[in-house]
């Protein structure tokens, strides 16, 4: 189902588009301190492209979840093509956010979560988080960011019109042994995806540290029990 | 309540062992300046033992005195010869006094225990059953609990019933927790059932007005089955259940979609045919036991004029049509109406709804609660998709549900007083 032209940015394709942004901008600029959402579209349009698919370019604002809604908005632009081939590949984000890199630095907060973590005895290891009750320790905080922002990672790789993800919660978190001083972290992730409202579960393996931010190494897909539902894609 | 109030003083007297007996309250009501004269002069003797609860002002006001047991023919003789009207509102004031205290203590009783419920926290289905038996026992002037027919696995399906009286007036139906992972819904219909029982008793507008011409159904929990089944275990195949419990024709899937079970362009797009789909229709239109239940109660009742329901998350407020793109032919009002519900809702914690109908903010839907009560006349039908837009998705911390609550109480009182203002 299609829309071309201006788009009303409080319906669904527009909303679409912008996460499949807001995806990109986390992969990039992602961290276990800062996770950025959508706040709200102002404004969208779509439009057929030569190759066969739809690019839609978005006016929107995001805040960083880190900051709780005492934080500022940022304001962003961004074309989202999603392509129209036989199998599904990703789409392709260009994304522009003012004042990017004016928002506060949280690398004394890396630094510290990093000396922290990255020692060989560190072994880390948690379930459910956040918990049924949406309880998370402090501590958990920063692997929850993490798992997001390198869930990001497949999110976008796996968004198309028809999809909307979220993640729904981290099932497991563990802690690997480091390497090349990245700190290394295998995931459970659920991902939630809006229209289907199916429940998605990804494995992964993950890397981050201050310089080197987050890197997805391994990914895969996993059925739930007991019936296996495919990914939407 | 100034009765309520001297009675209270009164109670202190007893504690200290005075005895009312044969007392009686009477209540005089002053025809001329000539009387209040009379009662003036009645009240500046000490020595009469008439103890006034209320002072002679004007004929406007009735005016209340407790009179001893021998005084009572000696004033009542008085009244008559200067044809002063009075009426006996208390027969006996101790009788009374002791009635009112057993009644205040067990309201007290009560009282704490729905004061002490915890709001600011997500509760399982013993818990919430338990807080709307305390709920009704704290209003049962205002408050029934409705019974309307038990879940697949024989759990019984409960409807709060907010009324002053009447027969079958118009009323409003909130149902919340239709999806059972949507723990905001619950909750929040919890906390708005105390709300609007203390607005009610407190007189806080519009309230009173509301429910002086209409009555307010609300189901707190429209799936019990799987709001048991999330509590089961964090583990996310329960937690993130959401659909009723009952068998397929899948050995390995269980549970329809509720909200895809309506008799409402049943079998459209919008909604899977697979049994092991998150939002599989069912096999039938109503064929859920519980959709069924709903369904029967609401057409048996006949005189609904709003149906809204609760899900999370999103923050939407959204109205019909979930099956199809076009505009519903009510479109204009309703866009309106939950524009300035979303707007009220904002003006509480700056959380921003967007408003559109369900076709167009999540997608295509078919089946629906709100279509289905939009296509049978219910003109005012809208739904909730509550907080977050995705940051804590289903799992919203529980030190967010008295704010969501109370923001949405803030819609949701809007749209009650509309439709109260919008009779048709």
């Amino acid at each position: 189902m299609a829309s071309t032209g201006d788009l009303e940015p409080t319906h669904y394709p527009a909303r679409r588009a912008a996460q499949v942004a807001l995806h990109y901008l986390n992969t990039h600029h992602g961290s276990p301190f800062r996770v950025f959402g959508l706040q709200q579209v102002h404004k969208a349009s779509a439009e057929d492209v030569a190759a066969g698919g739809r690019k839609y370019k978005l006016d929107f604002s995001v805040t960083d979840w880190g900051s709780g809604s005492a934080g500022p908005a940022l304001r962003c632009s961004a074309d989202v093509l999603f392509p129209r081939t036989e199998r599904h590949s990703a789409p392709e984000v260009q994304l522009h956010c003012e004042a990017l890199h004016q928002i506060n630095s949280t690398a004394q907060e890396e630094d510290a979560f990093y000396q922290k973590y990255i020692s060989p005895d560190s072994t880390v290891s948690a379930r459910d988080i956040p918990d049924s009750f949406g309880n998370m320790s402090e501590e958990m905080q920063p692997f929850w960011r993490l798992a997001r922002v390198a869930a990001s990672f497949i999110m976008l790789r796996e968004s198309s019109e028809n999809t909307e993800f979220n993640m729904a919660k981290v099932a497991s978190v563990t802690q690997q042994e480091s390497s090349e001083e990245q700190l290394m972290l295998e995931f459970v992730v659920l991902l939630h995806d809006f229209p289907s409202q199916e429940i998605v579960q990804w494995k992964l393996l993950a890397s981050w540290s201050p310089d080197r931010g987050v890197r997805v190494l391994q990914t895969e897909w996993q059925p739930r029990c007991p019936h296996a539902t495919k990914p939407p894609n | 309540m100034r009765l309520y109030l001297a009675v209270f003083a009164l109670l202190a007297a007893v504690h200290c062992e005075e005895l009312f007996n044969g007392d009686q309250v009477l209540r005089i009501h002053a025809e001329s300046e000539n009387h209040i004269q009379i009662l003036k002069k009645l009240e500046r003797d000490v020595d009469s033992g008439l103890d006034f609860w209320t002072h002679a002002v004007s004929t406007e006001q009735p005016v209340d005195i407790r009179v001893p047991h021998s005084s009572l023919y000696a004033l009542k003789d008085f009244l008559k010869k200067n044809n002063i009207p009075f009426t006996v509102i208390i027969n006996n004031v101790q009788e009374h006094l002791v009635r009112e205290r057993e009644e205040m203590v067990r309201n007290a009783k009560m009282e704490s225990k729905t004061k002490s419920f915890n709001f600011a926290a997500y509760h399982d289905l013993e818990t919430i059953y338990n807080f709307m038996d305390t709920l009704v026992a704290s209003h049962s002037n205002l408050i029934t609990k409705v019974n309307i027919g038990s879940t697949y696995e024989n759990r019984p399906m409960y409807v709060l019933k907010f009324s002053t009286g009447g027969e079958q007036r118009p009323a409003i139906w909130i149902d919340a927790g239709i999806h059972a992972r949507e723990w905001i819904s619950h909750a929040t219909a919890v906390w708005l059932a105390d709300r609007i029982a203390t607005d009610f008793k407190e007189n806080r507008a519009p309230v009173p007005s509301i429910l002086s011409q209409m009555d307010i159904y609300l189901m707190i929990v429209a799936n019990p089955d799987g709001y048991v089944f999330t509590h089961r275990s964090p583990n996310e195949f329960y937690r993130l259940w959401r659909k009723s419990r009952s068998a397929t024709s899948n050995p390995k899937c269980h549970g329809v979609d509720l909200n895809r079970n309506w008799d409402a362009e049943f079998g459209g797009p919008g909604a899977s045919d697979d049994p092991c789909a998150e939002d599989y229709r069912g096999p039938s239109a109503q064929s859920e036991i519980e959709v069924k239940n709903i369904v029967k109660f609401i057409m048996s009742h006949g005189n609904f004029k709003s149906f809204m329901t609760l899900h999370s998350y999103m923050q939407l407020l959204m109205y019909p049509y979930g099956y199809i793109g076009i505009d519903a032919p009510d479109w204009p009002e309703l866009h309106d109406v939950a524009t300035k519900a979303s707007k009220a809702l904002n003006s509480w914690h700056g959380t921003v709804y967007k408003v559109g109908s369900i076709f167009h903010t999540i997608d295509q839907a078919s089946g629906t609660s709100v279509d289905w009560a939009y296509l049978r006349g219910i003109k005012y039908s809208f739904a909730f998709a509550l907080r977050d837009t995705g940051e804590y998705g289903f799992l919203l911390p529980a030190d967010q549900i008295v704010s969501t609550a109370r923001e949405t109480w803030f819609a949701l009182r809007y749209i009650m007083k509309y439709v109260c203002d919008h009779p048709y």
